[in-house]
């Protein structure tokens, strides 16, 4: 009895720091990732301001009013009101749900088609894998906006078919790294084993090997819906994202760029892309400088 | 090193043709009708003239022939007529790449000489408040929106402190310097018309500040990481046993070895200037390549959309083949290998 208490003693001793260098390391954890941290609690905030936009919002985005045109912020309307006389701050509300849900849509379904992509033409190599990865250069050659733009304006005006543009733009990044992922995986052991069980490729390739590369895909998806956020509010802004009369940050701005003396119109929406493109960019370094081995240990 | 060129270029040829096969499908097999984008609806509404229209432009001829009459006259250097300028898309081109050649080239500048140095100096003092101070401006900087960054100076330095010129290349009471390189800077130099160049140079100030931004960014943190990466190596130990100053250390031995990924990027960083300046000449009314891409985009004007990508994909090819290359000069392994 007294001996295994002992041991579970001892074990305790071996296995857990002490309280105090326990709270030292936290500390000293949070000092190295407080930007990593802010990050998340933004991306965090945005998000519950999408969700509940619009129960939050003071005003319906929508109701216009030409005797409250262009009023400077103030106790009723916070960040002021817009040539219509629509309330900023709720379209700012509301307008962080476009942003998002276009930033999240893009990254995913291209991250899924790119590592289909990339995971296919890896696995089989070849010839096949030549003409994929070719054709992956072939839109790595052009410079996404411009891409993008092009596209977008061919579509139509609307925020589906800018997300689609986008998506064109936007997969091959994810079916490079997915490439180089497969290749690392797909001599293992385990590998080999499935085939001598008699699975077929595709089972292999999306039960086995792709959950063990899934961790640097998570990590390169996080970091780039702010990036995507970014152009989508970009190519809104140009025109080519929502159609009017829906609030959407990019085309807020676009609306509010001539009005120099009503700063606001123009500028609260583009501190809203701001903020959030930088809490996913922070979240995503973080994460990132964690992962790395290397920095980690210095 | 020959045999590496001469492979290089060819895959680029190959990259360039089959770039504007791309570019000729996007425009032609996507839903939106040119026509209705240019004519009125007036007219759109009588099929003579729609019919006219379409026999002007060889819109009525199978897409195949469409194409090779595109490339036949791309082998010619002939971009075709854009639809809403009316004039050579390869005109339109030349006319408005100097300003943007100009402002960009003023962007990449300024973030190369900010962003190195600052660069080396995180690396150097790592973990100090100059490295997270760095660290912060680099990725609020790669964060903000270009159009808003513009919108923000532009009301403030120009709106409302007035201490900057408003947007343009030149306030209206000065013409444009005899046209030598298309650069305001240049030109006005090359005539002596300092007051022009004052002017111009002051203009340039918002604009190109705006676009380097994002690169300052990016170049920031490569030669930040590079540099890590350089001054951990065997032969800064060695250096430092020597009894070798520090600064020498850094200087001559860490920081040619940190320079390789910094040219990658510097190519990158060149292309990514590019598309910002879609944004930035969008609202500081530079009549350059951004703000002629994004009117032909809007407008459906195929020649001048394909003309101008077709342009760009190469310039990035070019890019990237420069990189590749001044890898050999700055390490000589690659040659070797």
């Amino acid at each position: 009895m007294s001996a295994l208490a002992g041991t579970q003693d001892q074990a305790r001793g071996v296995g857990e720091t002490p309280p105090v260098d326990r709270q030292r390391r936290l500390r000293r954890q949070l000092r190295r990732y407080w930007l990593a941290v802010l990050g998340a609690a933004l991306v965090l905030a945005w998000i519950v301001i999408a969700i509940l936009a619009p129960h939050i919002a003071p005003y319906p985005y929508e109701q216009i009013d030409l005797t409250q045109r262009l009023l400077p912020p103030s106790a009723e309307h916070w960040l002021g009101t817009d040539m219509l006389g629509r309330d900023v701050f709720s379209r700012l509300l509301v307008g962080s749900r476009i942003s998002l849900l276009a930033g999240f849509s893009v990254v995913l379904i291209g991250a899924v088609a790119g590592t289909l992509i990339g995971g296919i033409a890896a696995y089989a190599g070849g010839r096949v894998e030549e003409l994929m990865m070719r054709l992956t250069d072939l839109v790595l050659c052009f410079p996404p906006i411009i891409l993008a733009m092009a596209i977008a304006a061919a579509l139509g005006i609307g925020a589906t078919n800018t997300v689609i543009a986008m998506l064109v733009v936007w997969w091959p990044k994810f079916a490079r790294l997915a490439r180089s992922l497969v290749i690392v995986q797909r001599n293992q052991e385990y590998v080999e084993a499935a085939v001598t069980i008699g699975y077929g490729p595709g089972r292999i390739l999306l039960r086995h090997i792709m959950p063990n590369s899934m961790g640097p895909m998570v990590v390169l998806v996080t970091l780039d819906v702010g990036q995507a956020i970014l152009t989508f509010s970009g190519l809104s802004f140009l025109g080519l994202g929502v159609i009017p009369p829906v609030p959407e940050w990019g085309a807020m701005v676009a609306e509010g760029r001539e009005l120099i003396q009503q700063w606001w119109v123009a500028a609260f929406p583009g501190f809203a892309i701001l903020t959030v493109v930088m809490g996913f960019n922070f979240l995503g370094d973080g994460v990132r400088d964690w992962l790395d081995p290397r920095s980690r240990t210095r | 090193m020959i045999r590496y060129l001469i492979t290089r270029l060819a895959s680029m040829v190959v990259m360039i043709v089959l770039a504007t096969l791309v570019v000729f499908l996007i425009s032609h097999l996507v839903p939106a009708d040119p026509i209705l984008a240019q004519l009125g609806d007036m007219q759109a509404a009588n099929p003579a003239m729609v019919a006219a229209y379409r026999a002007r432009w060889g819109l009525d001829l199978p897409i195949w022939q469409q194409y090779f009459i595109f490339l036949e006259g791309l082998v010619q250097g002939n971009f075709g007529i854009s639809i809403s300028t009316q004039r050579p898309v390869l005109d339109d081109i030349l006319q408005y790449a100097p300003a943007t050649i100009e402002l960009s080239t003023i962007a990449f500048l300024l973030s190369v000489i900010v962003g190195v140095p600052l660069g080396v100096i995180a690396a150097v003092k790592r973990d100090s408040w100059i490295d997270h101070l760095a660290r912060l401006l680099s990725l609020v900087g790669v964060s903000a929106p270009t159009f808003w960054l513009a919108f923000v100076v532009l009301a403030l330095f120009y709106g409302g402190l007035q201490i900057a010129p408003g947007p343009g290349r030149l306030d209206v009471i000065y013409l444009p310097p005899p046209f030598v390189t298309g650069l305001y800077l240049v030109d006005s130099a090359l005539a002596g018309q300092w007051d022009v160049f004052r002017n111009a140079a002051a203009h340039l100030v918002l604009p190109s500040t705006v676009l380097a931004a994002t690169t300052l960014g990016l170049i920031t943190r490569t030669t930040r990481a590079a540099m890590l990466e350089a001054l951990g190596q065997d032969y800064v130990r060695v250096g430092r046993a020597k009894g070798l100053k520090e600064r020498t250390i850094i200087v001559r031995h860490a920081l040619p070895n940190a320079l390789i990924p910094v040219v990658t990027l510097g190519g990158l960083a060149y292309a990514v200037l590019l598309s910002g300046t879609v944004l930035t000449e969008t609202i500081f009314s530079w009549p350059g390549l951004g703000r002629y891409t994004f009117r032909s985009a809007v407008s459906l004007d195929f020649p001048a959309i394909m003309g101008i990508t077709f342009l760009v994909a190469v310039v990035y090819l070019v890019i990237n083949l420069i990189v590749d290359l001044s890898y050999a000069l700055l390490d000589p392994r690659v040659v070797r290998q």
